[in-house]
């Protein structure tokens, strides 16, 4: 893409020196600059990663022998994999991508000096903060948690735990989404630069517009569900406790209509990342531009009429059960044309296997895996075999984990230099990189095998037959918290005394490679006008 | 030299303009797409709502007879009127008119104020006749009627409090118009500071009458601009002036319009 920056002179100090209102702290949390609020996202997503990667680590040294292992009392197991769950998937994945880097590079990518609405943005961040306290509070008062994340009735309605105020707290942060997702789809709308249309905008910039309407048109849903469940547990209003005339499978509807969709506000931006990687470094204009644009509204369309396929054994109808099974058939096809495109793009082009690719190869590899055990998951006669096993676990950490997890952790690497104008070591990237990808598939892939013998998720005890399964994933585990581990200490390591970064290390076309590294306050020296696709690289690398 | 400075007078209108990134299609946009999350918000409402009627068919009829349908219909009347004050009222601010549109705010605010105040009471005659949720007198009815009074609770109890932050909203914003100081425009004649030492500004009339007279322009001043305060008028409003009034317009009637069909779901099945 052709950026016109006139008479840009590295006069400016970057978004990370300017002058704020206020210093020290407060010149982050109370900032309305989209770059700063990125960066708080970040390092708060991050922090509870760290806490949801503590907690599987107990829980799989707990299962390394059957009985009791480390944690004598069962309960406190159920408390583990609640928390977890609720830590991880709404603390870490649903924001996932699109608030970090997604607030950072947006405006970026379109040419905007910020997003359309700053304040309410900065207003998301502390949403988004004050239902993550509310919601881990919760935990540590009146019991310990132990429905599962998935807050199913009749059981979130009848246990004694601080159930109410975990349902609070997700409350609040899905204000948080909501407002993030109208701020960005108004963006979209109203603040491309001159030159950017519709078909020139980068392919990040179309998952997030994707995932900012799922976040708009389905976040409600799980709102009123939840706001039901404690009008349930305070005043008792009958609407799914059956001891009241109420239907819990109606709950199950209600909270899959939201949460269904939900994964895809997961996994769209990693796809949108991606997306950006492999034309980078495979020096080629991506395959196909218009198909994955499109295929990022259709999986947010089709993905929207999917959620009872998490209810094939809640005794819902025969006919309901096969319409939804071939709309999830059907869910996974743009999925495979974006697979394909990346693919293509890698066709006949010079790859750079540097730390941010590896990441997504990497993500192309595990994602493929989740999707097809996706599929199996899908057909109604192995579901009744597979469903509430391990194998159900390990597809859902394939998807998650290794797809938005590692497609995370290469936009971290992609654009690190970037954001923070340092550069880190890439052979230590690399190491830790290969020690995440191949503690990932002991873990996992061992965890699948287990599921399909009949493996049951949840549980604290197993028989004795399954222990050689579960030592061999419990050591893929401290395989893959090392690869982690690493990972983060070579980024700080980076942040205080890496080489200073180049405006554009890794060859990229994109608008952000324009500006410099870290990119000033607004973003550009000068207003930008765009021509020509977003990855026309020049013909001399692309031979 | 002469010793007034009028707006106008060969400066450069800069600075300090509140509308200067203003974006009025981006700000209903985004009012627009706020508007999506509450009707999904209660979308899921009204999809239990279907799901129990459905199976609850003659229940529900039997239950929505102890609704009063008098205070339903008095409440819908008050709520269609205070829609109708609310368009008054933005078209009032269009039109420059900011005195006219405050009162016609407070009307509407005044509205809602009684929708509740009714409201109240109908709730608090259903929980003196033990009608309330998980009461032991409702727990003797079939589980249809069980079902409706814990929709119509949750139902109305979210409605209320929608009409509740609207009333909020609406009340702000009275603040805001009749405080409106709107645009500031701020002067500065190019060559002020040479020729304008030593000089005495002043505001004059048609007729050359001094209005205001300033102070002399000694050496203790650093910079002379002129600042005008222009307040929306017929011929000054312009689209930020009622923007804001016109998305929680737009708030207030999305709370109508679920109470237009919260009325027949609820009083009008008997």
């Amino acid at each position: 893409m052709a950026v016109d920056v006139a008479g840009r002179s590295q006069g400016l100090p970057d978004y990370l020196n300017h002058r704020a209102a206020y210093s020290g702290i407060l010149s982050w949390v109370l900032s309305t600059d989209h770059k700063r609020i990125g960066v708080m996202y970040l390092v708060s997503q991050l922090t509870f990663f760290l806490v949801g990667v503590a907690l599987g680590f107990v829980m799989r040294l707990e299962m390394l022998t059957p009985g009791p292992t480390v944690i004598s009392n069962p309960a406190v197991y159920n408390a583990i994999f609640t928390v977890h769950g609720v830590i991880m998937i709404f603390l870490f994945v649903i924001p996932g991508l699109i608030a970090s880097f997604g607030n950072f590079f947006l405006p970026i990518m379109i040419g905007a000096k910020d997003v359309a609405f700053p304040f309410l943005n900065l207003l998301s961040w502390w949403l988004f903060m004050i239902g993550a306290f509310v919601a881990i509070a919760s935990l540590f008062t009146g019991g310990l948690p132990d429905t599962g994340w998935t807050f199913y009735v009749p059981y979130s309605i009848q246990t004694n735990t601080n159930t109410t105020l975990a349902l609070f707290g997700v409350f609040i942060l899905g204000f948080s989404s909501i407002l993030t997702g109208l701020n960005f789809v108004t963006t979209v709308h109203q603040m491309r630069a001159p030159g950017m249309r519709w078909g020139r905008m980068p392919l990040f910039v179309w998952a997030i517009y994707a995932t900012s309407w799922i976040q708009i048109l389905a976040t409600p849903i799980l709102g009123i569900t939840l706001l039901l469940v404690m009008l349930e547990r305070v005043l008792g209003i009958g609407v799914f406790d059956p001891a009241r005339g109420g239907d819990p499978v109606l709950y199950q509807h209600l909270f899959w209509i939201y949460s269904h969709p939900a994964v895809y506000i997961m996994i769209l931006p990693a796809m949108g990342a991606i997306s950006e990687i492999i034309p980078t470094f495979a020096r080629r204009t991506i395959f196909g531009y218009k198909f994955i644009a499109g295929s990022s509204l259709a999986i947010a369309l089709f993905g929207s009429l999917v959620w009872a396929h998490h209810m094939f054994t809640a005794g819902i109808g025969e006919r309901a059960a096969v319409i939804f099974s071939l709309l999830t058939f059907l869910v996974a096809v743009p999925s495979a044309i974006k697979v394909f495109n990346w693919v293509s793009t890698l066709y006949r082009g010079s790859i750079e296997l540097r730390p941010p690719m590896l990441f997504a190869l990497a993500f192309i590899f595990l994602f493929s895996i989740g999707g097809f055990t996706g599929l199996m998951q899908g057909a109604l006669a192995l579901d009744i075999h597979l469903h509430d096993t391990y194998f159900v676990v390990a597809h859902f950490h394939y998807v998650m984990f290794g797809g938005t997890g590692f497609a995370l952790f290469g936009a971290l690497h992609y654009w690190f230099p970037k954001m923070f104008g340092r550069m880190y070591n890439e052979k230590i990237a690399t190491i830790a990189w290969a020690l995440m990808f191949v503690g990932f598939n002991v873990l996992y892939f061992t965890m699948l095998l287990m599921g399909w013998l009949g493996m049951p998720r949840r549980y604290y005890d197993y028989l004795p037959q399954y222990q050689t399964w579960h030592v061999v994933a419990t050591v893929g585990s401290w395989i893959l918290i090392a690869g982690v581990l690493l990972m983060v200490g070579n980024l700080l390591v980076a942040l205080k005394r890496g080489e200073k970064a180049p405006d554009n290390p890794w060859g990229g076309v994109t608008p952000e490679w324009s500006t410099t590294s870290p990119p000033p306050l607004e973003n550009f020296e000068k207003a930008p006008t765009f021509s020509g696709g977003p990855y026309d690289f020049p013909t001399e690398v692309a031979r | 030299m002469s010793q007034t400075a009028t707006p106008g007078a060969g400066g450069q209108a800069v600075l300090r303009e509140a509308e200067h990134h203003f974006d009025y299609t981006g700000r209903k946009l985004g009012m627009w797409l706020f508007l999506f999350t509450e009707l999904l918000l209660f979308g899921g409402l009204f999809i239990a709502y279907a799901i129990y009627r459905h199976v609850n068919f003659a229940d529900f009829h039997v239950a929505a007879k102890d609704l009063d349908l008098v205070l339903g219909t008095i409440n819908t009347v008050i709520l269609l009127t205070s829609s109708l004050t609310m368009a008054l009222s933005i078209t009032a601010m269009q039109k420059g008119n900011r005195k006219l549109a405050v009162w016609l705010v407070v009307l509407t605010v005044l509205c809602g104020l009684a929708f509740l105040f009714i409201k109240y009471f109908e709730w608090t005659a259903k929980i003196s006749h033990g009608i309330y949720p998980a009461s032991p007198e409702l727990m003797k009815l079939p589980p249809g009627e069980v079902r409706f009074f814990g929709l119509y609770y949750a139902m109305t109890g979210l409605h209320g409090l929608h009409v509740l932050i609207g009333m909020i909203l609406l009340i702000v914003m009275a603040v805001v118009i009749a405080r409106k100081p709107s645009r500031v425009h701020s002067f500065r004649p190019d060559d002020a500071d040479e020729t304008m030492a030593g000089a005495r500004p002043a505001i004059v009339d048609g007729d050359g009458k001094p209005l205001w007279k300033g102070g002399i322009i000694d050496e203790n001043v650093e910079q002379v601009s002129v600042v005008v305060r222009l307040k929306p008028g017929p011929h000054t409003i312009q689209p930020s002036d009622y923007v804001s009034l016109e998305n929680a317009g737009l708030y207030w009637h999305l709370v109508d319009i679920i109470w237009i069909f919260l009325f027949p779901l609820f009083y009008l099945i008997t």
